[in-house]
């Protein structure tokens, strides 16, 4: 069925369809834990990104040869060779943003996003919709966590990506690079940007769509919680 | 309170009671305190009043319209709201910040979880955790010297104004200042929150409710005795070396033991719950005021035990008459 579907709209189910963060709810933990910046939101997203590309390229060449027993060891060998690798190069070339992120750089191992993607995407799928599928669920990913990191960054310490940006409007409220104000600017970021697809999807008509896209993704969704915890 | 609880066959009494009315009522109590807090600290206390009375009440409707729900400002919450989220601030904060903070309390606390009746937490407290948090140094201005509070406490308040304490007595006591007179302490002639010096107009506020039944007794005095016998025993200099008096008249503990503590949605039902709430919110205040870097902390306290009470009502639940043990 995915097959069938056109290359572009795999790109682009990832963005707001299927949003991994505010759609899916996966990989809450770096979601809330670095988005402090809006900077940080954009490292994070990048390095994310670039592992579930190259995973969900592996995972889908050799999702014929591998076995569905031992599939999940397989491909947390493979995530986890992809994390080191983007952990070598961010230490190498960006140590100040792997100093920001880090233990949340490491940990991208355990990142529910790419294992979802690796389990209900790419080992069903050939190599060029999971490549693509992958940059779709980074480039959501990464807006997203972007987006929270800015409202938390602009909010809580006046600036946006570095750059002060109110600094004679208002004092900016401490509380929202504080942990409490993660967990808030992600509820109502979430709540948002559902209200907003959902009278999206009415005013254009095509509920159906959406609704298919959603249950061809839950089973395999579940699937992949229920591997992760075994 | 628990009168309620029991429900038995008909016939019934019909009871006059609204939520408007026992609002009203709440508002009454609170008028002594908000006035002795204007007139301690000046108009700008009456400007910080007003603007996060309106801003809540405002919030309040659009909050409800823009979720397409009925309107319910004539309820009279949202004042009672802005009223005590206004007691609880420091005569000098800008009065944006309580727009802020009214924001919070009524949008986010209350009508985010569905509007009066479930509230996880007291919205004025959490209001005021929320600008704590956000702006400390000027939600705690009232510790460092700023003159502006003496000036506005010497040029209103009553004629015995020899008062030269800037910190709150709280601060004074953490940080070895000099200790404000017991008296003074009483009538509310200290420094501290818009509304929380005065223990005397507060107690005047918490009779009138208890005689009206707004609310039962327990709550405030188990509250305040936990308080009075901890900071008795658990002294400076050892065991029963405290000076309780000062503790009791100190700080937020009135304000938060008689108008918020007793909040009606985060507050258990049952007589049982009850104690246990206030024994528990004492407990806390006392460990917060003693031995954390903080001075006050009747706030933290009511807000943790808040969101314990559904656990609390869940084990102070009355047995059902005839049902097992387990009920």
């Amino acid at each position: 069925m995915e097959e069938k579907k056109g290359f572009l709209s795999i790109l682009f189910n990832g963005i707001i369809k299927e949003n991994p963060t505010f759609r899916l709810l996966l990989g809450m933990c770096p979601s809330l834990a670095v988005t402090t910046m809006a900077k940080n939101g954009l490292g994070m997203g990048a390095a994310a990104t670039f592992v579930l590309v190259g995973s969900n390229l592996v995972i889908s060449l050799i999702r014929k040869i591998v076995p569905d027993k031992v599939r999940i060891p397989v491909f947390i060998t493979v995530i986890a060779g992809f994390t080191t690798i983007v952990h070598m190069l961010l230490a190498a070339f960006l140590p100040e943003i792997n100093k920001q992120l880090g233990i949340y750089i490491p940990l991208i191992v355990v990142n529910c996003i790419i294992f979802a993607r690796a389990e209900m995407f790419a080992q069903k799928n050939g190599p060029i919709s999971s490549i693509l599928d992958g940059i779709g669920m980074g480039i959501g990913f990464t807006l997203a966590i972007t987006l929270i990191g800015s409202v938390r960054e602009i909010l809580g310490a006046g600036t946006w990506m570095g750059i002060p940006v109110t600094v004679n409007l208002f004092d900016p409220a401490v509380l929202f690079i504080l942990p409490p104000g993660g967990f808030m600017v992600m509820g109502l970021l979430v709540a948002a940007f559902n209200k907003i697809t959902e009278r999206k999807r009415k005013e254009t008509g095509n509920e159906a769509d959406s609704e298919a896209g959603c249950a061809a993704g839950c089973p395999g969704c579940s699937k992949a919680m229920h591997g992760g915890e075994a | 309170m628990d009168k309620k609880l029991l429900v038995s066959s008909s016939p019934h009494i019909r009871s006059e009671i609204t939520t408007q009315k026992l609002m009203l009522d709440v508002i009454i109590a609170l008028i002594p305190a908000a006035i002795g807090g204007i007139w301690f600290f000046g108009i700008r206390a009456a400007i910080l009043i007003i603007t996060s009375v309106v801003s809540c009440v405002l919030f309040e409707y659009l909050a409800r319209k823009l979720m397409k729900r009925s309107s319910t400002i004539s309820d009279l919450s949202a004042v009672v709201t802005g009223l005590l989220l206004a007691m609880n601030l420091p005569p000098t904060l800008p009065v944006w910040m309580a727009i802020v903070g009214s924001f919070f309390a009524i949008v986010i606390v209350k009508q985010l979880f569905g509007g009066l009746g479930h509230n996880f937490v007291n919205p004025a407290l959490a209001a005021r955790a929320m600008l704590l948090a956000s702006y400390g140094s000027k939600m705690t201005s009232w510790i460092e010297p700023v003159n502006k509070i003496a000036v506005g406490v010497a040029s209103s308040a009553t004629p015995p104004a020899d008062i030269d304490s800037y910190a709150t007595p709280l601060a004074a006591i953490k940080g070895g200042g000099k200790l404000p007179e017991l008296m003074d302490m009483f009538l509310g002639n200290i420094g501290g929150s818009l509304g929380e010096t005065s223990a005397m107009l507060l107690i005047i506020g918490g009779i009138y409710l208890i005689l009206r039944g707004v609310i039962s007794w327990h709550i405030p005095v188990i509250y305040c005795g936990t308080v009075f016998v901890l900071t008795w025993v658990m002294g400076p200099e050892g065991l029963f070396t405290g000076n309780p008096v000062f503790h009791l008249l100190a700080g937020g503990l009135m304000l938060g033991a008689i108008y918020m503590a007793t909040d009606y949605t985060t507050s258990p039902m049952t007589k049982k719950g009850m104690v246990i709430y206030a024994v528990g919110c004492g407990i806390l205040t006392v460990l917060f005021r003693l031995y954390t870097n903080m001075p006050e902390g009747v706030s933290y306290a009511i807000l943790l035990m808040n969101v314990a009470v559904p656990l609390i009502d869940r084990y102070s639940k009355p047995k059902r008459f005839g049902g097992g043990k387990n009920v």
